[in-house]
This record gives C-alpha cells, structure tokens and sequence, in this order.
C-alpha cells in the first residue's frame, strides 16, 4: 500500500493535500471540519497586521465560468485577507494545533512592506506553536493597491527583502507564495530563494475579468454597476500553474527548492501531475468551494490506487519525475515523425477530423472514398500536429503513430533517421549554420 | 351494471377526468433553457452532417443546435423556419428515430442520440411564444395564388409565396386549417392547441387569405382557379379511407381510425368521448398505433392491433409499436380480419383469419381465431380521392393512385402544382415530407411568375 505521508521543509502531514489559504481555511469552524474530511493541511487565510481588519466588498465576490452542465471550470474571485480580528485569528490557530497535532497547519501573512511590521507579527504567530508561515506575495486586487500582495510579489527586489527580513525574524519555515501576474515566474522565485525561502508555492491567483453583462455593460462580477480585475483560479488555471512550477523545478539557479503546486487541482491526478513536475505537496482551494471538503476523499484514494498500480512507494518516488523531461522547444528531436492513424471501427464519422485539417491544418484526412463518407488521414499529408487528435470527440479513435526509424515519410520523401537532431543543428537555423561555418 | 373501465360496449366517461387529462399530456415535455443548453452541448457539430441530409426539409441542425448552446434561440428558430415553416409541428410529430436522430452520430456511437426534436421544440416555442416573425415579405408582385388545402404542404407552400411577394387564397373543405396537424396527429403530440397556434403563426405573415368550409368539386372547381389564379397548388391530402373488404362492416362500432382521431381531436372533452372496452385496430401503420394508443389512453381495457404481416413490415417505426407496447397496447401479427361479428347490429368480435407468405404472397391459412370486441377501427391507409378534380380531371394525370408530379411539383394541367400525402413521388407520406413539397413547389410557381 502506497504511503501518502508527506514532509514538506519538515512539516509532516499524513499526506500531501492541504487548504490553500482563502475562505476554506477562515476559521476555526471551516478548519476542523476540513480535518476531520481528512485534509492533511491547511494554510490559514492571510492574516494582517494588528488593529481593525480590512473589509470587504458587501456585494458579489465571484465571478465564474461555465460548461455548458454548469460545471465550473473557472472562479474569479475580489476578496481581501482576513477580515476577522488577527487576535481572534490566533487563538483559534493555537487551539486547532493543539486539537490536530498531526496536520500541517500554515499562517499565511501579509502586512506592509516595512521590517517593523514582520518583526511585530512573527513572534505572535510562533507563540501559537503553528508549523510555518507563507508569504502571501500574490493577492493581485486590493491589497496590491496598498502596496502589498502582487505588489510585492512583482518586484523581486522586496521579494527576496521582505524573506531575508522573515528568515532573519522567525524559527518558522518560511513559504514563500508567488503570484503568477508576472512576465517570468523564474525571478521572483529566484529572489525568494535568494532572500532564503524554505519554498516557493504556487500560483496564487490570476488577474482576469470573466464576464461582461451586455445588459448593463459591467463587468462581472459586478459591484453596483463597476467591476474590477479578480483572482482567476479553478480547472481552468491548471495548465499555467503547472507550467510555472515546471519552469522553478527546472530552473539551475532555484534546483531543489521545494515547491508547493497550487492552481486548479481538482482530482487525485491533477495532484500526481503537479507532483510528478516538482511540487512536493500541492494546496487546493477551488475544488473544495466547490464540492466541499470531502473531495479530499476521492484525492487521497486516487492517489493510492494510482501510485500501487504503478508501484510508487512514497511521494518521493513520484516527485520530481516529470521534470527532466520538460525542456527548451530548441531541444525538441525534429527526427520525430508521427502520423495520425484514424481507427475505422471507432469512428463514428462525425467529420470533425476532416473540417478541422482541412480548413485549419494541412488537409490531410478524406471526407468522401469512392463516394461514401469515409475520414482517413493521407499520410503524403500529414504533417502530425495532433489537431485531429484533440478535436475528435472519441477518445483513442485517433491515434498518432510514431514511424520507425527508417521507414519512409510519405510527406517529405524522406526516410526517418535513427538519432537525435534539433533545430540548434539544424540546417535552416540561422544560427547554427554560422557556428557551422 | 360495471361502471367506468368496465363499462361493456362503448361508453364514455371511463376514466376520471384528471386521469384523462394526465394521459394526454405531452409525449415529450418541453425542454426548459437548461436543459436545452446541456443537449445542445452534446452535439458535436460535425462536417456535412448525416442530421442535416436526413431532414427531408434539410434544416441546418448542427447550426440552429449550436445557436441553442450559445444563448441565442431566436437566431435558432430562424435557421430551423428558414427550411421549415413548420418547424414547431415538426418538432413534435417528426419520427426522428428514423429521419434525424437515426443517423445522429451520437446514435451510431452510443445509441443516445442528441434530441434534436425537442430541441427543435424548444427554439421554435421560443419564437413563437414572442410571436416573432423573421420574414417579411417581399415587394408585392401582383401575382394571385390558390392554394387548396390548408395542411402542413398548403401552408408551406402558402408561406413560401407570400413570402416571396405572391397574394395567396387557401381553400380549406374544413372549418379549421392545419390539415392532419388539426385533425390526425395524435393529441399528445400537439398538445394546448398547438395545430391553431402555428396556423396563426404562419398567417401572420401577411398576403394569406384563408376560405374555410371551401371544397373543391363541390364549392368551386379547379378549372376555375386556373382561370382565376396565375397558379394553384393542390395539397389536398388523402381524403379516402380504404375499405375493409370484409364481411359485416356496417355494423355499428366499426369505424375509421382517422375519423375516430378526428374526433378525439375535436372534441372539447375527452371524458364525453365513448370508447369501446375492448378495442380492436386492423393496420400497422402510424395511425394504427395512434388510434390505439388514444383508445386506451381514454379507458378501453383491452386493446390489440392486428396486422397481417410480421413485425419487420410494420410502417409504424420501432419507436412508434414501443410506445404502443409501453402503454398497454398488444400488438398481435400474420392476422387479417374476416368477418366482424354482431348482435342485433351491434360489434361483439371480430373473426380474423391467420395468415401467410407463400410464393411471395400473402395468403389466408384457413385458420381462424375470433377476438372480443366491442370497436374495431380500420387504419389500412387512406386513398387519393380524386373525384374533387371533376371536370379537369381528366386533364390531371394519376400515377398509382395519387396526382403525378415532375421533381419541380408540376402536374400534367398548366399552372397546378401539387404535394405532399396527394402526389405520388418518393417521399413518405409525413408532415416533414409534405413541408418540404410545398416550400419546393412554391419556389418552382414563384421561378415561373416572376418569369412569366
Ligand atoms: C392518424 C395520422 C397520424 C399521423 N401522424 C403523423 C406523425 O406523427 N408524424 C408525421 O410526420 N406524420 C404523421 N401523419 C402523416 C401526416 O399527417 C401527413 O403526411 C401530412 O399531414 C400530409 O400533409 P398534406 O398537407 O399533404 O395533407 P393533409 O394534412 O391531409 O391536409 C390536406 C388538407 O386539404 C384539405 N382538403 C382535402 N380535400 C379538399 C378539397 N377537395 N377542397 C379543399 N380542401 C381539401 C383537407 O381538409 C386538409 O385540410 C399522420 C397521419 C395520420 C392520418
Ligand atoms: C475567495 C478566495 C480568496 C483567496 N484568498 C487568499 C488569501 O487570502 N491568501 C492567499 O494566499 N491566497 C488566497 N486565495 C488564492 C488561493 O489560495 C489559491 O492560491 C488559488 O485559489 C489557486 O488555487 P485553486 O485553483 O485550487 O483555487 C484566494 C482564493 C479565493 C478563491
Ligand atoms: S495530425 Fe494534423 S496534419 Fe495530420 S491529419 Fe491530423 S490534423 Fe491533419
């Protein structure tokens, strides 16, 4: 039986899904009933500098988009840090630590850009004996507006001072969280590691509007007829934070810096996907306000089957994985040729192949053969882009079909060579025929 | 003496008047927005779609369908009415398992196939209930068009024209339009008086005048509308009903399925509507299923469709003998009627006699077996009655029974169109098909007027 457990910068959890820090993880109330769904962390919701809380807007807060079932599949959201007392905020943590000793449970903090106002807060949260903070640098309305959150999160000069100054100030492992509103998620995470970070986590949310009321002309959500750019997260955001924790992972200058997958993951292989790309734990947030706490269930008995049936021991044997092969487009071995293989018996002649190649590839696959509706890719054609592939709606009906070195590509004329070669070799690359010469 | 259900012979008032009501609801509910949307979804949009070539009125399904799935249903009740005015009664009455739906490529794949009926349904209610009309007509052209018929090929045709700018006079025999729509299809097929609300729809458009209690080769001759009129087009349907051929076929309680439909139709209360206790129906066509199906939806206890060959010739499509089944109806086969038998002029049973294939002809076994039964309707199909064409008739060529047409829906006679259930050409005889002939004949008399 596969074991879960996780120890992340030496904060044990008897496995690797915790709560990001946002409305799951407010209060004690939300917390334990998350813990007694089987999370095995939370980062509490950002906690702000003492005295009277931030506030919230008192109208909508999300914004969201849709399939057609109304399934979610992306949420905006324009809420601040806690709005609750930081005192009342502490004493629940302390007391949820105390109840669960055995779950990882993470302060997440934002106060102002100034040493002062770190050296007032860490020690108040060290006193409640919890695991660690996080550094929330990525909250990207508001609170950016203050000169906190993304605003911080975008330099990563105050990045790596504003770690240096937590690091110097604290016991705590220190998480450093990154927003993903920013040009190359490689910096800023250098500047964290720079500054000392325990880890990175990520993303915190993306800027984004998801609507426009055509009615009103406002867009959503919308607070009394204005609206403003919320955090976008949710399935949708998957594919950009999986991206930015493969750069991080893969990037020398931050080489085994732990790294905490945050964005969209929703089941047990969203998770194993981050995992296998370098995340050594993973926080989720949306799937929970969606479905509630107990899609942890189906996380942790996914994971388990998933990792026995392939004979994955401990996480270690899964993190990481997937790194070595993500790499620079240049490197890509241009002696690959597939082809796409339509499997007749499977195909239900909905023409979905054909349209798409023929309009917006490379028009490679029939529409009629000897006056019958039949879709079959011509090979003389085909350049493999996979277009068909994605856009069939039967899963495996088409397949794409590597050719073995020496078999001949009928669209080229040429014969597939047995090595490795790529464009920095290649003889249209300007570049490589002046090293060449 | 029984009561209600078993009440012997025929009577009304069989079942309580909520449980009538219940029965005759709509076959298939109304999609509400939901819904739609997420069967919207399910369509793939594909290439040249098999959807598409199967509507005999070729609606552009993949398109009206994606415009459901984008929040726009009035864009999508125009693509279906572009093609088919009728668009809402098509909806409903449509044997999509074996035009649209059975060539979805979601049928072939998973036998689910995406409704497009009821989506179909769900734009075209949606236009309708805003009453909205997406084709003005054209620049009036001063050309005058009889129409003779109000069934779904006269009013295709009708709107087609008046659309295109033509001045239309529909003769109608009945006192309401709408032809089998008003008077055939089953009633929970067109529920809270959909065949009136579409024929208003249609109307609307301006340039239609309508004569109703009007009969050709009695009220006026055709003739005389090709004297008048720069063009007329004969959708007159199927006016006869085959015979029986059988031995005591007069007696009372043996009647026309169609005419039994027609009541049922007409009727403003269904619990006054006699209906025999033990029911039976000759045929295996749609009407037989629909004849049945309603006599047993109004309390007969027991009813049996007859058919003198086996399943697999059965006009009526497996959807249609399901429904029958589902509903209590027994559907026995290879039986043909032989003599009904009465008491004192009234049906107690009928006496069928089995039947055969034998050198490719279907042939009486000698055995016979007799069914209770108090009505016995006929549905063996209906006949072209040709007779109404009198004085020009022998102008106006037959072919196997019905008006010959060229693939334009021209007749032998000079300025007269025909079609729909009236012409003999390839199409089935379904309201689908009948649209589809008007609207195509429409567009030929409107080449030909604007030429002439
Ligand atoms: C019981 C029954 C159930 C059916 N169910 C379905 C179904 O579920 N789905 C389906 O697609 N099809 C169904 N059909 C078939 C469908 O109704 C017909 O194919 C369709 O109505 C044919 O349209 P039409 O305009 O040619 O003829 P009709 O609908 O028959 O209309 C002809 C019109 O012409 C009028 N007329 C006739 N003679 C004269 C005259 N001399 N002068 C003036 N007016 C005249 C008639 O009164 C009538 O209004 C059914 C048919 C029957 C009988
Ligand atoms: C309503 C809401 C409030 C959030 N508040 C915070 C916050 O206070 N601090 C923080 O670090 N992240 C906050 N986040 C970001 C989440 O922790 C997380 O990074 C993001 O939602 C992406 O993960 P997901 O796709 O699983 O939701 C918030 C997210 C949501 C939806
Ligand atoms: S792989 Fe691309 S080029 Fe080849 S058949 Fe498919 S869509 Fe066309």
């Amino acid at each position: 039986m596969a074991d879960l457990s996780s120890t992340f910068v030496g904060i044990k959890s008897p496995n690797p899904f915790w709560l990001a820090s946002a409305p799951p993880t407010d209060k004690a109330y939300n917390v334990e009933r998350a813990f007694k769904a089987g999370w095995g962390g939370v980062v509490w919701k950002t906690l702000g500098e003492e005295g009277p809380p931030v506030v919230n807007v008192n109208g909508p807060r999300y914004g969201a988009i849709w399939g057609a079932d109304r399934r979610l599949l992306g949420l905006n959201n324009i809420e601040l840090i806690t709005d609750r007392d930081l005192y009342v905020n502490l004493r629940e943590i302390k007391q949820v630590k105390k109840n669960w000793p055995d779950r990882a449970l993470v302060v997440s903090l934002m106060v102002p850009c100034v040493e002062e106002a770190w050296k007032a807060i860490l020690p108040l949260v060290e006193e409640t004996e919890a695991d660690g903070i996080e550094l929330n640098f990525g909250c990207p309305h508001g609170m950016s507006e203050r000169g906190m959150g993304a605003a911080v999160g975008q330099v990563p000069e105050y990045v790596e001072m504003v770690v240096r100054w937590c690091k110097a100030n604290t016991r705590m492992p220190v998480i450093t969280k990154l927003t993903p509103n920013i040009s190359d998620i490689r910096k800023p995470a250098r500047a964290a590691h720079a500054g000392g970070t325990d880890a990175v986590s990520l993303i915190n949310t993306i800027n984004s509007i998801t609507g426009v009321n055509l009615d009103t002309f406002s867009p959503e959500p919308m607070i009394d007829g204005k609206g403003t750019h919320g955090g976008y997260c949710g399935p949708a955001v998957k594919p950009i934070a999986m991206n930015m924790v493969a750069e991080i992972a893969r990037d020398p200058e931050t080489a085994g810096l732990p790294i905490s997958g945050i964005g969209g993951i929703t089941t047990w292989r969203d998770a194993a996907e981050f995992m296998a790309l370098g995340a050594g734990n993973v926080q989720v947030c949306t799937a929970a306000m969606t479905y509630g706490f107990k899609v942890v269930q189906e996380m942790i008995a996914g994971l388990e089957a998933w990792m026995d049936a392939k004979g994955h021991r401990t996480l270690s044997d899964v993190v990481g994985r997937a790194t070595p092969n993500v790499t620079d487009w240049q490197y890509l071995n241009l002696n690959y040729v597939a082809k796409a293989k339509i499997n007749q018996d499977l195909c239900i002649k909905c023409g979905r192949c054909h349209i798409a190649c023929e309009d917006t590839s490379h028009q490679a696959i029939t529409a009629l053969v000897d006056g019958a509706r039949h879709f079959e890719v011509m090979e003389e054609e085909c350049v493999g882009c996979n277009l068909c592939v994605n856009v069939c709606p039967v899963e495996n009906c088409i397949t794409m079909e590597p050719l073995a070195a020496g078999a001949l590509d009928k669209r080229t004329g040429e014969v597939v060579k047995p090595v490795y070669a790529n464009w920095t070799t290649h003889p249209n690359n300007p570049s490589a025929q002046v090293a060449a010469e | 003496m029984a009561t209600g259900l078993f009440k012997e012979g025929i009577a009304s008032g069989r079942l309580p008047a909520a449980q009538v009501a219940d029965n005759f609801a709509d076959l298939h509910p109304r999609l509400d927005r939901h819904e739609a949307v997420v069967e919207a979804d399910r369509c793939y949009f594909c290439y040249d779609a098999p959807c598409m070539q199967a509507c005999p009125t070729s609606i552009d399904i993949p398109l009206f369908i994606r415009q459901i799935a984008t929040g726009n249903p009035l864009g999508s009740a125009k693509t279906i009415l572009e093609q088919n005015i009728l668009g809402g009664m098509c909806a409903r009455v449509c044997p999509t398992e074996t035009l649209c739906e059975e060539v979805c490529v979601r049928e072939v794949a998973e036998g689910k196939p995406v409704q497009i009926g009821r989506l179909q349904r769900y734009a075209t209610d949606v236009a309708m209930a805003q009453d909205k009309q997406f084709f003005p007509r054209a620049a009036p052209t001063g050309k005058k068009v009889a129409v003779v018929g109000a069934g779904p090929a006269g009013l295709a045709c009708a709107h087609r024209l008046a659309v295109k700018g033509h001045d239309v006079t529909i003769y109608e025999a009945k006192p309401k339009s709408g032809g089998l729509n008003e008077y055939g299809i089953a009633a929970y097929k067109a529920v809270d008086g959909f065949a009136q609300a579409e024929v208003d729809y249609i109307l609307a458009v301006g340039g239609i005048t309508v004569k109703n209690g009007q009969a050709m080769g009695r009220d006026f001759t055709l003739s005389s509308l090709a004297e008048t009129y720069d063009a007329v087009f004969l959708g007159m349907g199927l006016a006869g009903v085959n015979a029986l051929g059988g031995e005591g076929e007069e007696a009372s309680g043996v009647s026309n399925a169609v005419d039994f439909i027609a009541e049922l139709r007409q009727a403003s209360d269904l619990t006054s509507l006699p209906v025999g206790r033990r029911v039976v129906v000759l045929g295996g066509g749609m009407t037989a299923v629909d004849a049945a199906v309603q006599a047993k939806l109004l309390g007969a206890e027991e009813v049996t469709i007859c058919y003198r060959r086996g399943k697999e010739s059965m006009n009526a499509s497996t959807y249609e003998q399901d429904l029958a089944a589902a509903n209590g109806v027994t559907i026995r086969h290879w039986m043909q009627p032989k003599r009904i038998v009465g008491v004192n002029g009234a049906t107690v049973g009928i006496e069928l006699e089995y039947t055969t294939v034998a050198d490719g002809r279907l042939v009486g076994t000698g055995e016979t077996v007799t069914l209770a039964a108090d009505q016995v309707f006929k549905a063996i199909g209906q006949s072209f009655d040709a007779a109404p064409l009198n004085g020009s008739g022998p102008k106006i060529a037959l072919e196997r029974g019905r008006i010959k047409v060229d693939a334009d829906g021209r007749t032998s006679m000079g300025k007269v169109w025909a079609g729909g259930d009236c012409v003999a050409d390839a199409r089935e005889d379904l309201t689908v098909a009948a649209v589809a002939a008007g609207r195509d004949a429409a567009e030929s008399m409107h080449r030909v007027l604007v030429t002439a």
